[in-house]
């Protein structure tokens, strides 16, 4: 026990001391971002006390704001839970598609496919809701991984790089969707913009609590995280799937099929997108307007941010759901730029993606004797 | 230059893979380093070459002590190493590949290749290493590219280089133009070490042998002191026998009969061409032929890993060809594959992983989907005390196993399910003499179990210690089938060059 937990914090050290050295860098950009504080620094030599104490306010501010918003009471909490809920779906879809040796850049169009299927299954049918939320899940899965699917028929097929044909696949969707939205099946009665009609309330997913957001598209993500995690490191297919991906060719000759694993793997972590497509529907907007969501972005992040292991996705969709839910009081409260908030996700990524900087910065031993084969779960290896 | 290695120590998590090494090279002079798999010399050579820094010990160069921080440090000192597995980059023509890391440039800041060339090409006249500077490396034969790696370390003006391992894909002519190589680069004051399981090679072309075992020197010795007989009992500390008892073969209805089989390459040049012959229960037949006489693609066939273009392949009476590996599997098929380090184990995964890379979908190892960690566990422990696979635990890369206990993963995971049909590709290639016994033993009892063997080998030695019946093969054909009663060496290396019996 004491040594898993040893061994959980030795995989933790990094990414924490990345997030740390995140904030870090961007309170020195809040600061050079306020004009008050910049005025203080100008006159450093005349009043160096001012200077530093205006820069602590600020950031102190700002920080203050973004940790109160997102973590400060029951409200707060709920909607950084809403926010980590897509974001666990969308990270396992790409930590999915990684482990097979395949970077899914589609996540975006797969979030679109699943949504949008989710929306017309939520408000066409008039039936129960133990039928109608069920199927409305898994209509938007279903079109996920059809999504996802297809790239992975290419790349079995034609050798087609998937890294394009998910690209492409998004554009793809994101028209289809633009398409849908001006059909009148699709198109509310009365509106000129594109919105979808409204899920009806029997395929809505429930709440916790009435004054609360955050649904229960949240334990699907939790409970999806554990079975990801299960299908991976402890079912067949996983083995099969992680031996494709680390080796295809060793994989061929020990009698794996290696195309048909990548298209499972593909239907896999498209359906997992499409799942968070579902419950954004279906939890949370009730309806589909056009556009990406980026999450399908954010999520090659997440993986990276989560060492392509589940429970890291998790956490790390955590701290995303931290950063988002914050942005907005922190713009409101403290009057700092929501692009902040982008800047620190991203340096965040900078320094995870670059542990040798962290381990250098923080001198901390690479780990004795690993030598020239070290076996991090490196990316784009 | 004269090179000095004193106490050094190297441990890695679970395993001290150099304990107080001592070694030494003179200038002018051939040292071979013997040991068993797992013994720690490229482990050793890492070190000197500054890939790995040493836990304890010290390097000397002409007397004065230097350290390592990284191969370039060690390359600038005149170290060069020519690795056990080559470092080449293959989309890459010969001229850059040597160049890499070396670029000297023209004023413009463009590469100069002029007179990187000319150098190369003076390079390989004064030391006899043919090679076209402009082919692209990934075209070149495993004996070219390895001239390629001398010239490399030739090029960055090495005194001193480390051969891990050069002759075990070599062939025979290729083996005499390396011995030629070394023998030019000692005469030129140059101190060479060289790495090789081949006890009769090192005894040629050694000056001095030291002998590690377990991360330990155990003796150094010279050609002339010692048999090799005396050099396999020094590495593995007990009598080796060097050839396995077998009685003969009692064969029994045919298993494997292949006819008229047509295999392409990646060209569409057919390189396996009008082969046909049997393997019955009990007897082990061996494919011998120089390397690249199309035995690699003729296995692949067999193994259901590349298309069969004409003729037919049959197991145990039922049409298989063209069918999937895992069919093929579960009709009790096994395969050994040539190239280890990419076909025959996941590198990434743990050892106890790769024992069932096979076999992992079945009982005990999985029930439905689930797989049963603790089986797996099981079966790793049993197969590695069996095997004697040397790993600090199940649990480890397979990657970081030296190149022979991978061999070892793999021939004894194959060797689990080879019930009726065992291919073997060059099963004992980089294997010590320990291991090479214990395979060749292994090999026979499967024989004797009443499973039809198919060995693949190169290695003349191998081919007739274990064969019932000898197929040479040339440019694809088959050029002669020999009884194991009517096989020498003489008459089998007639054939295989092509002289028709
Ligand atoms: N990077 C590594 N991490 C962990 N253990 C390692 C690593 N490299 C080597 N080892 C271990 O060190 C020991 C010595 O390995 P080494 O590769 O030096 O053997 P070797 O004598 O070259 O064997 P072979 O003849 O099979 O090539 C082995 O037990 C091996 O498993
Ligand atoms: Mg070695």
């Amino acid at each position: 026990m004491s040594a898993a937990l040893a061994r959980a914090g030795r995989v933790a050290l990094v990414p924490a001391l990345a997030i740390f050295s995140a904030l870090a860098v961007g309170g020195l950009i809040i600061v050079v971002s306020d004009s008050t504080a910049l005025r203080d620094w100008s006159s450093f030599v005349a009043n160096p006390g001012r200077a530093l104490s205006t820069s602590w306010d600020v950031v102190s501010g700002a920080y203050g704001a973004l940790f109160r918003t997102s973590l400060g009471g029951r409200r707060a909490i709920s909607e950084t839970l809403l926010e980590a809920t897509p974001l666990v779906l969308t990270g396992l879809s790409v930590t999915f598609a990684f482990r097979a040796g395949l970077f899914n850049i589609g996540g975006d169009g797969q979030f679109l496919a699943g949504a949008l299927t989710s929306v017309y299954v939520g408000f066409s049918l008039d039936i129960p809701a133990a039928l109608h939320l069920p199927l409305a899940l898994a209509a938007g899965v279903a079109a996920g991984a059809l999504w996802g699917g297809i790239a992975g028929v290419l790349k079995a097929r034609t050798g087609a790089h998937e890294v394009i044909t998910t690209i492409m696949l998004n554009f793809v969707a994101l028209r289809l969707v633009d398409y849908a939205l001006s059909t009148d099946v699709f198109r509310r009665t009365g509106r000129s913009d594109p919105i979808s009609k409204q899920v009806l309330e029997t395929a809505r997913l429930p709440r916790f609590s009435d004054d609360l957001r955050v649904h229960a598209g949240l334990v699907l993500a939790l409970v999806t995280a554990y079975g990801v995690w299960w299908l991976l490191f402890r079912s067949t297919t996983g083995f099969r799937v992680r031996a494709v991906g680390a080796s295809p060719s060793a994989a061929r000759y020990a009698g794996m099929a290696v195309g048909g694993t990548w298209v499972l793997s593909m239907l896999v972590a498209g359906g997992l997108a499409g799942l968070a497509g579902a419950t954004t529907v279906l939890g949370v907007r009730f309806s589909l307007t056009g556009g990406f969501s980026n999450l399908g972005f954010d999520a090659i992040a997440l993986a990276l941010l989560g060492r392509s292991h589940p429970a890291g996705v998790v956490a790390a969709a955590l701290l995303f759901g931290v950063l988002r839910a914050g942005a907005t009081g922190m713009a409101a409260e403290a009057s700092t730029p929501v692009d902040i908030i982008v800047v620190i996700q991203a340096l965040v990524i900078v320094f995870v993606a670059a542990p040798s900087l962290i381990r250098s910065v923080y001198r901390i031993g690479a780990g004795r004797g690993t030598g020239p084969v070290a076996f991090s779960s490196s990316w784009g290896s | 230059m004269r090179v000095e290695l004193r106490g050094i120590t190297k441990r890695f998590p679970g395993v001290v893979a150099n304990a107080d090494v001592d070694l030494e090279v003179d200038g002018g002079q051939v040292l071979a380093l013997l040991g068993e798999n797992g013994a720690g010399k490229s482990t050793l050579m890492n070190v000197l070459f500054g890939l790995y820094e040493p836990d304890g010990g010290e390097i000397l160069l002409d007397g004065s002590p230097v350290r390592f921080a990284s191969p370039a440090a060690s390359i600038a000192a005149g170290i060069g190493m020519v690795h056990q597995h080559f470092m080449l980059v293959p989309v890459f023509s010969v001229l850059e590949n040597v160049m890499l890391g070396v670029e000297t440039t023209t004023r413009l800041g463009g590469l100069d290749r002029r007179a990187a060339r000319a150098r190369l090409v003076e390079l390989s006249a004064a030391y006899n290493l043919q090679v076209d500077p402009d082919a692209d490396v990934e075209d070149l034969s495993v004996g070219a590219q390895q001239r390629v790696e001398i010239l490399k370390a030739l090029y960055r003006q090495a005194d001193c280089l480390i051969l891990d391992e050069p002759t075990a894909v070599l062939t025979p002519p290729e083996i005499d133009d390396l011995f030629r190589i070394i023998t030019t680069l000692t005469e030129s004051g140059r101190s060479v070490i060289f790495i090789s399981h081949k006890l009769g090679e090192v005894r040629r072309i050694a000056d001095r042998i030291t002998v590690l075992r377990r991360g330990e020197v155990v003796g150094t010795t010279t050609p002339a002191e010692s048999s090799e007989a005396d050099l396999a009992a020094l590495m593995v500390g007990r009598e080796v026998q060097l050839v396995v008892d077998k009685s003969p073969a009692r064969p029994g209805q045919p298993v494997l009969r292949v006819e008229g089989l047509r295999v392409l390459d990646e060209r569409g040049v057919a390189v396996v061409d009008g082969v046909s012959f049997e393997v019955a229960a009990g007897e082990i037949v061996a494919v011998a032929g120089v390397q690249g006489n199309g035995q690699t693609e003729l296995v692949e066939a067999l193994a259901g890993l590349r298309a069969v273009d004409a003729g037919t392949v049959h197991l145990d009476g039922e049409d298989v060809t063209g069918l999937q590996p895992r069919r093929l599997l579960e009709r009790g098929m096994a395969h050994v594959p040539e190239d280890r380090q990419r076909d025959g184990v996941v590198g990434a995964f743990p050892v106890r992983d790769n024992l069932v890379l096979n076999t992992f979908r079945r009982r005990p190892f999985a029930r439905g989907l689930r797989i049963d960690r603790r089986a797996i566990r099981d079966n790793a422990s049993r197969l590695m005390a069996d095997f004697d696979i040397r790993a600090a635990s199940p649990e480890v890369a397979a990657a970081t196993l030296s190149g022979g206990n991978q061999q070892k993963v793999i021939v004894a995971r194959e060797f689990g399910h080879a019930d009726r049909l065992l291919i073997a590709a060059q099963p004992t290639r980089g294997l010590d003499v320990g291991s090479i016994q214990y395979i060749h033993r292994r090999i026979v009892d499967k024989r004797d179990e009443g499973a039809a063997v198919l060995l693949v080998s190169t290695e003349l030695d191998e081919v007739l210690a274990l064969a019932d019946r000898v197929i040479v093969v040339f440019r694809g054909h088959i050029v002669g089938t020999v009884p194991r009663a009517d096989a020498t060496r003489d008459h089998l290396g007639l054939l295989m060059a092509g002289a028709t019996a």
